[in-house]
């Protein structure tokens, strides 16, 4: 890090514990944003060295490279009960999880609900970005009607293929939940926003409420075929529409919560 | 401590539990429910994590997740969830965190039946779950020897930090018997100037922070790792090799069984020796690591050698494999959740004393044709 | 007066993703065209005077690439800030 001039003051600087390592996402993934923010919440909570993360399969795979805590790697689908196994016996720890549409909504959907269902003290951080990145673009249960993947080359079918699948809203019908929201990251305005929401979530655990998700509305401009630029503009014409921002289930400790701003 | 009437899943249970058990995940399936209701009462009652997943898949898992900070953990299941678990037990074999899973047999494949069988060990000794790995695998043959294995279970598999297998059938899981439990161990996290095994993501105060995983995308790392997970069964197969010998000293036909069918052979062969027949038993109690070095002396000097199993013979070849086609080797089972009984072993004991060997037929085939006779005269 | 910002962009970091040109309004940052990376890619840079250390820049950078700096205030009597 450059040092600042003599009458200077640094207004941003890359967090600690976002390793400085070169990440493997695509350039404008915005994976790197919710990295970010997350090792910035976890950072100004003081929470770091108190943090285990449970890594999930798909692009974010390797997150463990590049938040730099105790991180232990889950099998496809399957971190939410991971993190309830970690958390049960060490409840005084902060255990999240981190995956994507592949991971969370298909294969996983089971260990999500049910940790929901459990009211699972954990955090949840949800990457919605209507396709399977790591495996080169196929068809997830957040793929638009229409859309072409590679599972679905002439666009998603839902008479054949089915609907997707709108998990803050299908989450929020469990009592166990005690903040689950939608936010996205495809401008300032909503970054900011979404740092909140996970600053929130991370306050939910600490305070035991139950099991907060962020489901976060993210790009993959490489599988899409358009720019980062591009692909952010495609999740405010073409997502936010299917998938609307908002709290679906706020617990009443948290709606009054005031977070002093760092 | 005093003998008291126990039923094995609930023995198998409380063992675990004294020997310090903080996590226990399960599903009701049977014939080991029990052992999953038992835990449901006791570990809740003790201050410890239970949790009734949402399946065997989930509970998995969260043993997974358990193991991953250092603390004891278990599951059970049998044998159609036991296949569900697969997947998880190859994690935990390539991440290297130890834990210990109960396999409660029953008649397979497929839903199968609730009846006692011995069908899972080619699943559960050769490492059901994808990839290069042995689990440590114990075979008890009463409700004390379930209680004694459990509790050797979880030692060995932190010793080595792998997996330790009790692998019984449901008649083990649903029988009673006198038995007695080991004095209550409290779990370590408990006990003051508790460090964590220096693996364990616990939370990264204080230290360095851990990674715990078992993906390593660069071949020659993966190479790597597995050339430890082998060297780490050297040892294993040096140091954890149990079995138990019967009359063997001037036996001419020696019976090779494990678990259940063991304990069944060894009426018979009690029987065939009050009719001064020279037959003894050798009993494994590991099936992994696998006595081979024993059964291959064995075969150097018994001629005849009859395993009895509950499966269409699985254990078979590995007797085969360690006597190297030094004796006759003959085959007795009933499966599909049949148990066999003493006489019907005593007979084939009684037929290979008596018979000439007939090498044109292959064992199984052998045994298969025998058993369709027996099946017919039982109407 | 507009206060003074300043960013140092890490050039290794940096996978020219654009995201930092399109979100800042005054438009001062570009791709350098002289010079890229090991990994191909041209950095972002600042090109012009106008920068107020507002942030939104390293606020969209997955990267974390962007470090930002502002001129520190200081206040004397008589002065507005």
């Amino acid at each position: 890090m450059v040092a600042p001039l003599e009458n200077e003051m640094i207004i941003y600087e890359r967090p600690n514990s976002y390793l400085d390592v070169v990440t493997h996402y695509c350039p404008g993934c915005t994976h790197g944003i919710a990295h970010r923010l997350i090792a910035e919440v976890l950072q100004e909570m003081g929470l770091i060295g108190k943090t285990i993360g449970v890594a999930s399969v798909g692009c974010s795979i390797f997150s463990y490279n590049y938040l730099g805590f105790d991180y232990a790697e889950a099998a496809h689908g399957r971190a939410p009960a991971m993190a309830t196994g970690i958390k049960r016996v060490l409840p005084d720890r902060v255990v999240f999880t981190y995956q994507g549409d592949g991971d969370l909504a298909s294969i996983g959907m089971g260990e999500i609900i049910h940790a929901v269902a459990r009211g699972e003290n954990i955090t949840v951080i949800f990457i919605n970005n209507t396709n399977y990145g790591m495996t080169g673009g196929q068809m997830a249960p957040t793929t638009l009607p229409g859309q072409k993947t590679t599972s679905s080359p002439a666009g998603r079918d839902v008479e054949t293929m089915g609907f997707p699948i709108r998990v803050a809203e299908l989450l929020s019908s469990l009592e166990g939940g005690c903040y689950i929201v939608r936010r996205s990251l495809h401008d300032p305005k909503n970054i900011r926003k979404a740092k909140q929401a996970i600053r929130l979530a991370f306050e939910a655990q600490v305070r035991g409420l139950g099991l907060s998700m962020v489901e976060l509305l993210s790009t993959c401009p490489t599988n899409w075929g358009v720019t980062p630029v591009e692909a952010m503009k495609w999740v405010e014409d073409k997502m936010l529409p299917f998938y609307p921002l908002g709290d679906f289930k706020v617990s009443p400790e948290l709606v009054n919560l005031k977070i002093k701003p760092s | 401590m005093p003998k008291e009437l126990l039923e094995g899943n609930l023995a198998i249970a409380e063992a675990a539990i004294r020997s310090g058990l903080e996590a226990y995940f399960g599903y009701p399936i049977t014939p080991q429910t029990e052992l999953l209701e038992w835990m449901s009462k006791r570990m809740p009652e003790l201050g410890r994590a239970f949790l009734q997943a949402e399946s065997e898949l989930g509970a998995i898992n969260m043993v997974y997740g358990t193991a991953c900070t250092g603390a004891r953990a278990m599951t059970s299941s049998s044998s159609p969830g036991i296949s569900l678990m697969m997947e998880g037990l190859s994690y935990i074999a390539g991440t290297e965190v130890p834990m210990v899973l109960v396999d409660i047999q029953r008649g397979g494949p497929g839903l199968g039946n609730i009846a006692p069988a011995q069908a899972d060990y080619n699943q559960i000794v050769h490492g059901g779950g994808h990839g290069d790995y042995h689990p440590i695998v114990l075979a008890p043959s009463s409700v004390q020897e379930a209680i004694d294995l459990t509790v050797l279970a979880f030692d060995l598999a932190e010793k080595y930090r792998t997996i330790a297998i009790i692998l019984a059938e449901g008649c083990i899981g649903q029988m009673m018997e006198p038995a007695e439990l080991p004095e209550m161990r409290p779990p370590r996290r408990q006990q003051r100037d508790f460090v964590p095994p220096d693996w364990a993501v616990t939370g990264s105060d204080g230290r360095e922070r851990r990674i715990l995983t078992s993906i390593y995308l660069n071949p020659n790392i993966q190479e790597g790792v597995d050339i430890r997970l082998m060297k780490r069964w050297q040892k294993i197969l040096a140091n954890e090799v149990r079995y138990k010998e019967y009359y063997l000293d001037d036996a001419e036909l020696v019976v090779v069984g494990f678990g259940t069918a063991g304990r069944i052979a060894l009426s018979a062969v009690r029987a065939a020796r009050a009719e001064g027949i020279r037959v003894g038993l050798f009993r494994p109690i590991s099936v992994s690591p696998f006595p081979q070095k024993e059964l291959a002396e064995l075969s150097k000097r018994v001629e005849n050698i009859l395993v009895v199993e509950m499966n269409a013979g699985q254990m078979l070849d590995d007797v085969r494999l360690a006597a190297q086609g030094r004796s006759r080797i003959e085959f007795f089972a009933r499966f599909g959740g049949v148990v066999p009984m003493p006489e019907e072993i005593l007979s084939e004991i009684k037929r290979m004393i008596s018979e000439p060997f007939d090498n044109q037929l292959d064992a199984r085939q052998s045994w298969l044709r025998r058993l369709e006779l027996l099946r017919a005269s039982e109407g | 007066m507009p206060v003074k910002g300043r960013i140092e962009v890490d050039e290794i970091q940096c996978k020219a993703c654009e995201l930092c040109i399109d979100a800042c309004s005054l438009k001062v940052i570009e791709l350098a065209q002289d010079r890229f990376n090991s990994k191909g890619y041209h950095p972002a840079q600042l090109v012009a005077d106008g920068c107020t250390g507002c942030a939104i820049c390293a606020l969209v950078c997955p990267e974390a690439a962007i470090t930002v700096y502002r001129e520190a205030l200081r206040e004397k009597a008589g002065e507005h800030p």
